[in-house]
């Protein structure tokens, strides 16, 4: 039995042949995962030791880290500066301009108050200038009227 | 009585010496532990996680770790296996956080599988060789990237780092029999994908 299963008969002989020139599928797949693995491993091990080697810029990277964060902070400090003191500025400006609209307005109320006196008073004048004249002048188209009303007074 | 209160400093003094070589001869011999053990453990970091400066920052923490808990190990294990079961549980701790923390923007430095497979295996002359490797090892990342983190962890420990299971069951914690159905799943993957891609 184990003789035929190593020789085979003399019919069987190529395809045995056959099945030892080309090895079986499964024993194929076995020797292309070895050699992925294999492959596999020696790239990772490659790529760490190029890594593990590289030169390390640590220092230079907190460097330019810190200088970075020092001007960040330099441009943040001027722009809330900056911001506050426009802010103040602004402020203050808009008071002034409030105090010089709130003067102006108090001087031409004044101004307007004395007009409305010195028309007031000018009417006044003008009113009493009226009662005197139109006091001591009779108009000529009554002047026959009071004629005869001085003579029922005489007589 | 007097003899005892002269005896006290000197013994003291003598301890103190003692303490103080003890403490040398410990920080020499962790020097060299660092030495021997540091790039196997930034390499499983790097494979792991794929991402440079985390690998680098993790090996640090592995080392810190490991530098405040020297004088607890005791040596049952191996230096490699107890560093290695450090840093697996550091690189846990990590993507814990990370998970945690999903409402922060995280940015990720990891490359992307092609880059992996850039690094070719030295031995590869020819260029239809070169390509062929490079095949394979990108379908074995592509592989590597689905598998779980666990399964991914016995895989790389053992195929990277070519350890033995009992190995890898101590510095993973898992029982001989787990470890055996991680690889024996890992390697399923790993096969699917190898026939796919041919």
């Amino acid at each position: 039995m184990r003789l035929e299963k190593r020789f085979g008969d003399r019919r069987g002989e190529p395809a045995e042949r056959d099945r030892q020139a080309e090895p079986d599928a499964s024993e194929t797949g076995e020797l292309a995962l070895e050699q992925a693995l294999k492959d596999f491993r020696m790239s990772v091990c490659a790529w760490s030791e190029a890594a593990y080697s590289r030169p390390r810029t640590a220092a230079r990277v907190v460097r330019q880290r810190s200088w970075r964060l020092a001007a960040g902070w330099a441009l943040g400090l001027a722009l809330v500066a900056g911001g506050v003191s426009g802010a103040v500025f602004e402020r203050h400006q808009r008071q002034q301009v409030a105090r010089a609209a709130a003067e102006q307005r108090l001087v031409q109320e004044r101004q307007r108050l004395i007009r409305e006196q010195q028309a007031r008073e000018e009417e006044e004048d003008l009113l009493a200038k009226v009662d005197r004249d139109v006091s001591r002048q009779v108009p000529s188209a009554m002047e026959p009227l009071a004629q005869l009303m001085a003579e029922d007074e005489g007589k | 009585m007097a003899a005892g209160t002269a005896m006290e400093p000197m013994n003291r003094a003598t301890a103190e010496k003692i303490a103080a070589r003890e403490l040398e001869t410990a920080n020499e011999e962790f020097s060299r532990v660092v030495e021997r053990h540091r790039p196997q453990v930034f390499r499983f970091l790097l494979a792991s996680t794929r991402d440079l400066d985390l690998a680098e920052t993790l090996t640090q923490e592995c080392f810190l770790k490991a530098h405040r808990n020297w004088s607890s190990f005791r040596g049952e294990s191996s230096a490699m296996t107890w560093l290695m079961r450090i840093a697996i549980n550091l690189q846990k701790d990590h993507w814990r956080n990370r998970r945690m923390q999903f409402w922060r923007q995280t940015r990720t430095n990891a490359v992307d599988l092609d880059e992996a497979s850039e690094w070719l295996p030295s031995g590869e002359s020819s260029v239809e060789r070169q390509l062929l490797a490079r095949e394979r090892v990108a379908q074995v990342w592509e592989a590597v990237k689905g598998l779980s983190e666990r399964q991914r962890t016995v895989f790389l420990l053992r195929y990277v780092e070519e350890q033995e299971l009992g190995e890898i069951a101590r510095a993973t914690g898992l029982s001989e029999g787990t470890v055996k159905a991680h690889l024996s799943r890992a390697l399923t993957r790993v096969r699917a994908e190898l026939g796919g891609g041919r």
